[in-house]
């Protein structure tokens, strides 16, 4: 299937969605989608029987600052039937970088786009558990944007804080001593 | 020490001190704590074609609780570091560590927000040992200074 056939049939099953082809350096067929239609596109992607994009490979993203928008989204899906791959992009603004999570059509994103969250601060609406994946939970600020200041010098932290309250290691402390006897 | 021969056997006399020294600096138990490629210089320094075993310090711990040594061997990043302390911490005294190769040292190549600026910042370091990765004959040699060390250190 080429690229136009595609989009052709995505834009009849969700008629709203703004999709963009656009030639790309390595031949892999690509498309731009619309932020807000994201969600339908996806479930079309995965759940039509001739496209069957089961399989999501990637997602990532790219920070073209100090351009807007700025970051570029990208999804990279797979169809092991039909022996596709196809990458689809978002585009978002600085001001306004969120865009609806896809982990109900692939569970695979949940841990992908926690990784964007954490290295480029792009939240994911409606995510099921929006944390930090690499990045200690307190970091402040999103390494992989363009404009975060990479050698930034600060004293590493020797200890962590008590994982549970000062009651709980109490307890857990004395309840050790008896069972020892 | 000296070969007594007043006795009828053979006999070795020296001091607490000395043979403390001696039973100290010739079994050093390195705890593995591989974080990057300097990892596989330092396995390749256990293993048959550079022995450390001949200097004493072959039998890697998976417990730093049997451990003397510590090779911090690789970049460690901050969120390793609270880990690193820990099971530092863990190993009973007394206790000595090695900071293998410039990303341990200095932090390398790595000029990042991500990596920690020196293990010395985190942990008390005994021996640096240079390179990108340091040769196995490298670390041996930071091995042989560490008992060298350990020889001179007084008991009181």
């Amino acid at each position: 299937m080429d690229q136009n056939t595609l989009i052709a049939s995505l834009q009849d099953a969700v008629p709203a969605a703004q999709l963009e082809s656009v030639p790309s350096v390595d031949l892999q067929t690509t498309m731009y989608v619309s932020r807000d239609e994201l969600p339908a596109v996806a479930r079309v992607l995965r759940d039509r029987s001739d496209l069957a994009f089961t399989f999501l490979a990637e997602v990532t993203a790219v920070d073209f600052w100090p351009r807007e928008p700025r970051f570029e989204l990208v999804y990279i899906i797979v169809s092991i039937a039909h022996r596709l791959r196809l990458r689809v992009k978002v585009r978002l603004h600085g001001a306004d970088a969120h865009v609806a999570t896809v982990s109900g059509v692939w569970p695979a994103a949940n841990w992908l786009e926690r990784e964007v969250w954490d290295l480029f601060g792009i939240a994911f609406d409606g995510h099921p558990d929006p944390r930090r994946l690499l990045m200690p939970e307190d970091w402040e600020g999103y390494p992989l944007r363009k404009d975060y200041p990479v050698q930034i010098r600060m004293t590493p932290r020797a200890s962590e804080p008590l994982q549970v309250t000062e009651e709980e290691f109490r307890a857990s402390v004395t309840k050790d001593r008896l069972t020892r006897g | 020490m000296g070969l007594e021969s007043d006795f009828d056997i053979p006999v070795l006399t020296t001091t607490v001190e000395k043979m403390v020294q001696w039973a100290r600096r010739s079994s050093i138990w390195p705890v593995t704590f591989g974080l990057a490629c300097c990892a596989i210089e330092m396995m390749a320094m256990s293993c048959s074609r550079y022995d450390v075993a001949r200097f004493g310090a072959e039998v890697f711990r998976g417990s730093p609780r049997q451990s003397d040594l510590m090779i911090v061997a690789g970049r460690l990043s901050r969120k390793m570091a609270p880990a690193l302390r820990r099971i530092y911490d863990q190993m009973p005294e007394p206790k000595w560590v090695i900071s293998m190769g410039a990303c341990a040292s200095i932090g390398g190549v790595f000029d990042n927000y991500a990596l920690v600026q020196g293990v010395d910042q985190i942990v008390p370091v005994d021996v640096y040992v240079p390179g990108c990765p340091p040769r196995p004959e490298s670390l041996i040699y930071g091995i042989v200074q560490l008992q060298r060390k350990i020889d001179r250190q007084k008991l009181a």
